[in-house]
């Protein structure tokens, strides 16, 4: 699959990662010939075949459903670029 | 004596005895980890606590209530959260980051009474097969070819924890494994690296790559030492949902245990056109190494082995970009404004992250965007059964399965670098093993032409560590790897 400029646009605004224009034409050829390479996997005929969804066959054991952790405010927003009052704080998303 | 120079159980039983103090051990360690900075192994020393916990290690061993790794002076790779001191995956986007936790992984070696030296260079989030993509730049291998100066590459992604242990800057390292990380570097840098069945170490507090892949596990100078480490490192974590409520054998009571009667199994398909000649003369001497002690070898095949690294290339990076969603300038890490929230999220990705997980985390998003997760993520799972499958095969006839660990010894600083897809081919016979969750070990078994160190893999069933362990020690014993790297750091 060659990927044009505007599929990895469309990718990138997804992803949300800025790619500089100057970057894109790079970016689409490198994109291109890693998806052609990862193409190999047509030849395989996979019909009937589960796909592999989990790699332990055991069932994941459960806990008992009651609060663990928390009254940890202070230590959640240790690393977080900006907080007001106990928040997170992003740029203004409603005028 | 050197106290550098001793394996884990070595020191273990100098400290034991008295014959040196966990503090004589931690103090060479420091001066080793001050060695080893040019070549950019360190990320972040922590002499202090080191020496602290030095002290505490031996007061227990004063008593005569040391604990299993009391006084064993760790690396940390930089994946591992660690409480207090900062943990970057080696990316701009991590910067500053504090963990306000610790992993349970280095938890438990902590509780086990190992001490931490310092956090190691890895590529930037556990992605790639040199150590050369960190936000901190590359880490030198201190080995070097015969009569040739130029600087090699370690391996990676657990290059900085490799280049540690084989320099003699740390006695053990922690690595992490998605597609090779921990084998290949161990390869390239002459140690032993094994990477766990899937489930036997707990994720809970390491940086995630692909999470049906990733599974952490020692870097050592010896199999024993893997064993060692291995033995404190695992354990069931409710934290981690897919840690396996299993009991931890004792591992290191398998090392020396006899092969004779043990099956390993030889895939025919690991014999790739192109493969260097020393790499399958080594290959052949490991197949009469295990004859030899005792071991019956039989011819297995895998033939879906040509076909994983493409399905490998699918869905670690669909895994990693959903894992990589997080950093978004909101909660930790890099934040670069931006005029909306939509703009900050993307120059902060844009900023913060190097061109190979660029790559990935678009690759990714693509293979599960509309339209194409069917000929992709769907293609590449249901291929994923059939790799699974192969060895579910293999292993009916055989109990270990005997491979080189990579197609080639370390490389230049700089070699591989324009083209992703030939990095890519350093993880051909590592990465079938991460895709079946299986466990794998690489011990260091002879020199190539110019005098670098080679690898040969074993492959033990799902749980099975311990057949995997025995007949790692049988190459070890035959191969008696001693040659040492151009650059020591404990030498004095």
């Amino acid at each position: 699959m060659a990927l044009d400029k505007a599929t990895v646009a469309r990718i990138a605004a997804l992803a949300r990662i800025k790619v500089p224009e100057t970057e894109v034409d790079t970016l689409a050829g490198e994109l291109s010939k890693i998806l052609t390479w990862v193409e190999q996997l047509n030849e395989i005929d996979v019909a009937g075949v589960e796909p592999m969804t989990a790699v332990t066959l055991a069932r994941s054991p459960l806990r008992e459903d009651h609060v663990a952790d928390g009254g940890i405010v202070d230590k959640i927003l240790a690393n977080a670029p900006e907080t007001a009052n106990g928040f997170f704080v992003v740029p203004k998303v409603v005028e | 004596m050197t106290l550098t120079a001793l394996t884990i159980g070595q020191a273990r039983d100098g400290l034991r005895r008295k014959e040196f103090t966990a503090r004589e051990l931690a103090d060479a360690y420091v001066r080793a980890m001050e060695a080893v900075r040019p070549l950019n192994v360190y990320l972040m020393e922590t002499p202090d606590r080191a020496l602290a916990a030095a002290r505490q290690s031996d007061a227990r061993l004063q008593k005569g209530e040391g604990l299993p790794l009391d006084g064993i002076p760790v690396a940390v790779k930089d994946l591992f959260c660690t409480e207090g001191v900062e943990t970057t995956a080696a990316s701009k986007i991590l910067a500053g980051f504090v963990p306000p936790y610790e992993s349970t992984v280095t938890a438990n070696l902590w509780r086990s009474g190992a001490l931490m030296l310092g956090k190691v260079n890895l590529d930037e989030f556990a992605m790639g097969s040199a150590t050369i993509s960190g936000a901190r730049g590359p880490t030198e291998n201190p080995w070097r070819r015969r009569g040739d100066n130029r600087p090699l590459v370690p391996g990676g992604s657990s290059g900085g924890s490799a280049a540690a242990v084989a320099a003699r800057a740390a006695l053990a390292a922690t690595g992490t494994d998605t597609g090779g990380s921990i084998r290949q570097p161990a390869s390239f840098c002459g140690i032993v690296g094994l990477k766990p069945t899937y489930g036997r170490c707990s994720r809970w507090g390491i940086v995630a790559f692909a999470s049906s892949l990733d599974q952490a596990g020692p870097m050592t100078r010896d199999v024993r030492d893997a064993a060692i480490m291995l033995q404190a490192m695992a354990g069931h974590d409710p934290k981690d949902a897919t840690s396996a409520p299993l009991p931890v054998p004792n591992f290191e009571a398998a090392v020396g245990r006899s092969v004779k009667g043990l099956r390993v199994g030889i895939p025919k398909e690991y014999r790739l056109d192109g493969m260097p000649t020393e790499i399958e003369m080594l290959w052949r001497r490991g197949i009469e190494w295990v004859k030899e002690a005792g071991a019956t070898t039989v011819d297995i095949s895998l033939k879906m082995t040509k076909y994983a690294l493409a399905t490998y290339y699918i869905i670690a990076p669909a895994e990693a970009s959903s894992n990589l969603a997080r950093y978004d300038g909101v909660r930790f890490g890099l934040r670069v404004p931006g005029e909306s929230l939509e703009a900050m999220y993307e120059n902060t990705r844009g900023h913060g992250f190097g061109a190979e997980v660029r790559r990935r985390v678009l690759i990714g998003t693509y293979v599960l965007s509309a339209g194409y997760y069917d000929a992709y993520y769907l293609k590449a799972q249901k291929v994923r059964t059939l790799i699974a499958r192969d060895f579910d095969e293999a292993f009916k006839r055989c109990d270990a399965i005997l491979t080189p660990t990579a197609p080639s010894p370390a490389f230049a600083i700089g070699e591989k670098m324009d083209d992703p897809i030939a990095m890519y081919l350093n993880d051909v016979f590592t990465v079938p093993v991460n895709l079946a969750g299986l466990p794998a070990i690489s011990v260091p078994a002879g020199l190539s032409g110019d005098g670098l160190p080679l690898g040969l893999q074993v492959i033990g069933k799902a749980f099975d560590e311990e057949t995997m362990l025995r007949v790692a020690a049988v190459l070890e014993d035959a191969a008696g790897f001693d040659a040492v790297p151009a650059f020591v750091a404990g030498s004095a």
